[in-house]
Order: structure tokens, then C-alpha cells, then sequence
């Protein structure tokens, strides 16, 4: 089982990589809206790419109105 | 052409074609690959009826409120129509709203009934906003866990009452939602669309874009908008055509509905459209150098020939892949909520795509202009819609003018709001707050608002007044927010933003710590609500005797400073 810390790097890591972001760019407090520039669309794109990571589902609700990624991390870790 | 002048009411319509189609797929329900329910036109029926009966049981009569929180999912289409068959008046909300805002319009609606789905009432059950809706009597989840703390509300699925329910008839004029076209901050907007009005727009749309037994409509576009309550539910229904809802709307869902169901018509924002664009232009710039130049001849004859009006038969023979993408029976993609450039519209139109690209306003019962494709201009927004007046207000000598609209679509006015609604309704006509001109051809064209805000990508109207709480106890001697357009009208309608008005104490520096405070704040705002940039004015604001800023006056004093250099990012 995953702690959140590892959790939440994963997520750092998986958004770098997906907006081809050098590692370690992003930090858990960021606004991925303002740090990545993207619209909501772009971030529902993201959270696919989490769920195969992780191995679950997270419906669209769950996000709502998340836009940093120590929240996002919190969400997924509650669903592993 | 569709003929509803019989009906009295939403209700009326919707039930008699519940009947008439029985045996026809009304509604179809996905999540992610799975598909949870596929219902006809009878179950419809069957689902509905009991939950009319228990509202009725409850004492829930004509004229009684409920409200709809939840996103696009046949339940919220079943309990619509059981509310309007009980004779009451609904209250569709976003449910992207916050807990407070939902509370906040759930007491100004009067609802006294909620329905919403489990994971948004966790939400506003233990919300602080609660105390204040005293109104809400009864509240209706869907969906919740069986272990699941309910907190005050009753199952949906278990309120059901036995035996018919005795319909509930309306007249035309009645109110039959209330749909909030904004004011979550400070005046919440109420429009009041009466059954009459949503009879009549009915008409007027299905006269250009028709549903009929077969057409399926993807519905994405949140319901309580007025758009996708149009075509997602009472245009389709009254046709005993399919609406697909899909509970997970990730690209990737969207992109696989279309051909997994054979999707006719979709409506969506612009920025959806511009992305959709995008995707498919860097599909398009990957195809090697040979294939490319096939494509590219392909498209240019599809331009020629569709250059008088669309020609679907055709298009769908010379660019096959693009439209199997799309399912193959595609016939046209609907864009609302906000302005869409030409050159988005260019593109799909150019595919053999038709885009339903209109202008509108909640206050008007949605569509005011729709281009009719005869034939396709991708530089206006079409021509008033039969049953619609539209003219051009105090046009200066260039012809660009306010906007205002006379029709049975217009709505009654803005809940317990008789101000407000003088302003909006005069002598009859609808002022938009819009700047516009006709063309030679009818054509109305847009350039800019006449008013103070803005509308973003996604289709979401922003006043300033109503972020401007975010901003209180700001260390900074007064402020304010507005539109950047409204202080220096661009005459465009995209790129709108927002701008924070700032007029510090005597002798205050602005700080990088006031910047970063106001950052800080700007953050705690919805991403698309919040401001752009900082105006300095080192000047007392205007204001009237009972110390309300006189924005008008504010507005045109900025308007003196240069917008390049005054607007300070964050």
C-alpha cells in the first residue's frame, strides 16, 4: 500500500511526464490550471492517465473543483 | 414542422409523446466502456409515473418548486418530467456550483423539494449554507451507497408512491423553470422561462435541426442550460428521438460515443469545439506526405462542392475516416454558450461537418439567431430564428448597435428581481446587452458587449460583482472588479478577462506582498473566474449617496488609461 507521499510524487511525476515537464518541476501545492496552462478538458485527459496508473476509477465528482495536486493525490489515495 | 400549438405546457407535450412513441429507445445511459441502462419512451413512463405519485403523495402541488442538482443522467430527465407532471416549477442548478452557492440559489428559487445525487448532497448536507434554505422540505438522493449517511434525505429510488398519478395541468403563461443565468455572488439572475416560452423555441429549432424516431442527440452540455434543455431533453422527446448520456466525460468516452452509438447531433462549448480541432488538425499534419496531399485534395473538393449548402451524402463519401470518427450519422454539431471564431467553424464546416452555430441568451429562451446553412457563413451568427424579432438599438453610424429581441420565447423576468427585470424587458423587447448589426444578407454579426462581463470558453457568464467577496478585506483603500472590455470596448467577443481595479491608501506601494495576496485570493476562485491582471487608479472611485460604486462613471474614467501599459499581470 502506497502512503500518500508516494502517492503524491507519483501524480508530480505522472503530470510532468504527460505535459512533458522536466521531473521535479511541479510541487504538491501547485495549481495545475496556472503551473500547466491547461483548460479542464486537458485535465480530465490527465486524470485518465492516473486511473490506469493506479489502477482505479475516479469519477468525474470526486474532481470537481480540484486544481492542486496535493488534493488531487488526497482523492486517489482514498480510493485505493 | 413540428406542431405543439395544442400544448399547454412541457409537461403536456412530453407526456402525450411518451404515448405515442412507447416502443422507441428514449434514453441511453454510459459509463466509461459500460453501457447501465437503455430505456424506452414506456419505461420512461413507468420510471416516472411513481415518483410523480409520491411527489403528489407529499403534498408537492401546482406552482411548487424543486430543484435538480445533478449531472446529465436519465434520472435527472425522469424527475423533471415527474415535477412538471405534478404541476411544479423547476430549478435546474449547475452542480459545479460550490455547496454555498447551491444553497444560496436554493433559497432564492423558494424549492421545496431537492433531488440530487449522492456524491453533491455529502456536500451540501454538512455545508454551513444549509440553515439559510429553510424552504427545502424534502431532498431526494440518487445512487446512495447502501451504508451510506443520509443526512436528512430520502432515497430516490425508494420514493415511489402506488397507484397513477393524477396529471397536473399548466397554462402556457405559467413559470416551468428557473433558470439561473448567473448572480451565485451577489443578485442571483432567476430567469423565469414559462412553458410557452420553451413550446415556442421548440418550434422555432426544430424547424432548422429536427429530431425524429432514431436520431440519437449526445448530451454533454450540463442540462440545467438552457441549451442542452432544449436539445437534450424536450426537443428530442417531443420527437420520440434518443438523448445519450454518459457519466464519465473523459475525451477519450466522448470520442468512442460517437461511433459506438451513432450519434446525430452533439452540442458543446466552443472550447470543446476548438480542442476537438485541435486533435483532429495534428491527425491531419501527421499523415505522410502523400496521404496528406490526397486529404488536402479531398477537402477542397468537398469545399466546392458543399459551397452552396451542406451536402451530407457527399461529404461522407469523399472524407469516409473523418466521419466514421464521428460515427458516420453525424449531422450536425451544435455550439453555444459562448462566441466561437470563424475560423473553428471554417474548419468543420470544410470537413463536411455542419456546426449549428447560433447566438443566444438564457433571457431569451436560448437561440435567438441560428445559421441556416443556405448558405454556410462562418463570420455571423445566422439569421433570427422563425418567431424571433431582432433589432439593432441605437445603432451608431457604423450600424453596430445594442441587440434587443422581441418573441414568445423571451422570458417572463428574473425571479423576485422587478428591477432588475426593467432593466432587461423594455416595452417589451428584450435588451440584450449585446453589440450587433445586420448584414446585407440578415446575417446578425457581433462585436462586443455593451455590458459589464464576460463569457468564457466554456460557456460560463462571469459578472465581476459576483467574485468580487474574494477580494473583501483587500489592504488596499477601495476596489473592484471589471470586464477589461467593458473599460476598453475591444468590439470582440473572445479573449474576454477580467481585471481587478485598485486604488490604494495614500502613501501604499504596491507590494510584491499585496500582489502576492492577491494571488492568493485570485486562487481560491473557480480557475475561469478568476481576474487577469491590476488597474492602479490613484483616484477616490465614484460613488452614489448610499455609497455604491457608480461603475458606469469608474468604467469611463479607466477607459482614459492605455490598456497596454495600466493592466499589470499577476
Amino acid at each position: 500500500m502506497r502512503t500518500l507521499q508516494q502517492t503524491t510524487q507519483e501524480v508530480l511525476d505522472l503530470a510532468a511526464k504527460h505535459f512533458q515537464l522536466p521531473a521535479g518541476s511541479l510541487t504538491p501545492g501547485d495549481d495545475f490550471f496556472k503551473k500547466l496552462g491547461i483548460d479542464s478538458l486537458q485535465t480530465l485527459e490527465m486524470l485518465s492517465r492516473l486511473e490506469n496508473h493506479f489502477g482505479i476509477e475516479l469519477p468525474d465528482y470526486e474532481v470537481q473543483g480540484v486544481s492542486d495536486f496535493k488534493t488531487l493525490a488526497e482523492r486517489i489515495q482514498s480510493r485505493l | 414542422m413540428l406542431d405543439l400549438s395544442k400544448y399547454q405546457s412541457v409537461g403536456e407535450a412530453v407526456k402525450d409523446a411518451l404515448d405515442q412513441f412507447a416502443n422507441e429507445v428514449c434514453l441511453i445511459e454510459a459509463d466509461r466502456e459500460r453501457e447501465k441502462e437503455r430505456l424506452t419512451y414506456r419505461d420512461f413512463k413507468e420510471r416516472a409515473h411513481p415518483l410523480a405519485k409520491a411527489l403528489q403523495n407529499a403534498s408537492f402541488a401546482a406552482g411548487d418548486r424543486a430543484s435538480i442538482i445533478m449531472t446529465n443522467q436519465s434520472k435527472w430527465l425522469i424527475s423533471a418530467y415527474a415535477v412538471f407532471f405534478a404541476g411544479g416549477v423547476l430549478g435546474p442548478l449547475d452542480y459545479k456550483l460550490t455547496p454555498d452557492e447551491h444553497w444560496q440559489l436554493l433559497k432564492h428559487s423558494g424549492a421545496s423539494v431537492l433531488i440530487a445525487e449522492y456524491p453533491i448532497w455529502r456536500h451540501l448536507s454538512v455545508s454551513a449554507g444549509r440553515t439559510a434554505a429553510t424552504n427545502v422540505q424534502a431532498v431526494l438522493v440518487t445512487e446512495a451507497p447502501a451504508n451510506a449517511v443520509l443526512g436528512g434525505a430520502q432515497r430516490w429510488e425508494e420514493f415511489r408512491g402506488a397507484g397513477e398519478p393524477v396529471f397536473v395541468p399548466r397554462s402556457r403563461r405559467d413559470t416551468a423553470c428557473i433558470v439561473y443565468s448567473s448572480g451565485t455572488g451577489g443578485r442571483p439572475k432567476g430567469c423565469m422561462i414559462t412553458h410557452e416560452n420553451y413550446l415556442e423555441q421548440c418550434v422555432a429549432l426544430t424547424s432548422l435541426y429536427p429530431f425524429w424516431p432514431g436520431v440519437r442527440y449526445l448530451s454533454i452540455l450540463p442540462t440545467n442550460h438552457a441549451i442542452d434543455f432544449m436539445v437534450g431533453f424536450f426537443g428530442p422527446f417531443t420527437c420520440g428521438a434518443a438523448v445519450v448520456h454518459l457519466r464519465t466525460l473523459r475525451p477519450e468516452y466522448v470520442r468512442e460515443a460517437f461511433p459506438k452509438y451513432k450519434i446525430t447531433y452533439v452540442s458543446v462549448v466552443p472550447l470543446v469545439l476548438k480542442n476537438l480541432q485541435k486533435g483532429l488538425q495534428a491527425r491531419f499534419n501527421a499523415l505522410p506526405a502523400g496521404k496528406r496531399k490526397v486529404f488536402n485534395a479531398l477537402v477542397a473538393i468537398n469545399k466546392a462542392v458543399t459551397k452552396g449548402r451542406p451536402r451530407l451524402g457527399i461529404s461522407r463519401c469523399l472524407l469516409k475516416q473523418v466521419h466514421e470518427a464521428f460515427g458516420g450519422e453525424l449531422r450536425a454539431i451544435i455550439v453555444g454558450g459562448a462566441f466561437t471564431e470563424p475560423q473553428t467553424l471554417q474548419f468543420f464546416y470544410d470537413l463536411g461537418i455542419p456546426v449549428a452555430n447560433g447566438y443566444g441568451l438564457t433571457e431569451a429562451g436560448t437561440a435567438v439567431t441560428v445559421n441556416d446553412l443556405k448558405p454556410f457563413r462562418a463570420d455571423t451568427v445566422g439569421k433570427p430564428l422563425p418567431g424571433m424579432e431582432v433589432r439593432i438599438v441605437n445603432p451608431a453610424g457604423d450600424g453596430v448597435g445594442e441587440v434587443s429581441v422581441r418573441s414568445k420565447t423571451v422570458m417572463a423576468g428574473y425571479l423576485n428581481d422587478p428591477e432588475l427585470t426593467a432593466e432587461a424587458i423594455v416595452n417589451g423587447w428584450l435588451m440584450t446587452g449585446d453589440l450587433g448589426r445586420f448584414d446585407s444578407a440578415g446575417h446578425l454579426q457581433l462585436f462586443g458587449r455593451k455590458k459589464n462581463m464576460i463569457v468564457t470558453e466554456e460557456g460560463k457568464n462571469i459578472y465581476p460583482e459576483d467574485i468580487e467577496a474574494v477580494f473583501e478585506s483587500l489592504p488596499v483603500k477601495e476596489f473592484c472588479v471589471f470586464a477589461a472590455n467593458f473599460i476598453w470596448p475591444s468590439r470582440s467577443m473572445v479573449g474576454e478577462k477580467l481585471v481587478l481595479v485598485v486604488h490604494l491608501e495614500p502613501g501604499q506601494q504596491y507590494s510584491e506582498e499585496l500582489r502576492r495576496d492577491i494571488n492568493a485570493r485570485n486562487n481560491r476562485l473557480l480557475n475561469y473566474k478568476r481576474i487577469h491582471g491590476v488597474v492602479l487608479l490613484d483616484e477616490d472611485f465614484p460613488r452614489t449617496a448610499s455609497l455604491k460604486i457608480k461603475r458606469n462613471v469608474l468604467a469611463e474614467r479607466l477607459g482614459k488609461l492605455d490598456s497596454a501599459t495600466a493592466i499589470l499581470s499577476l
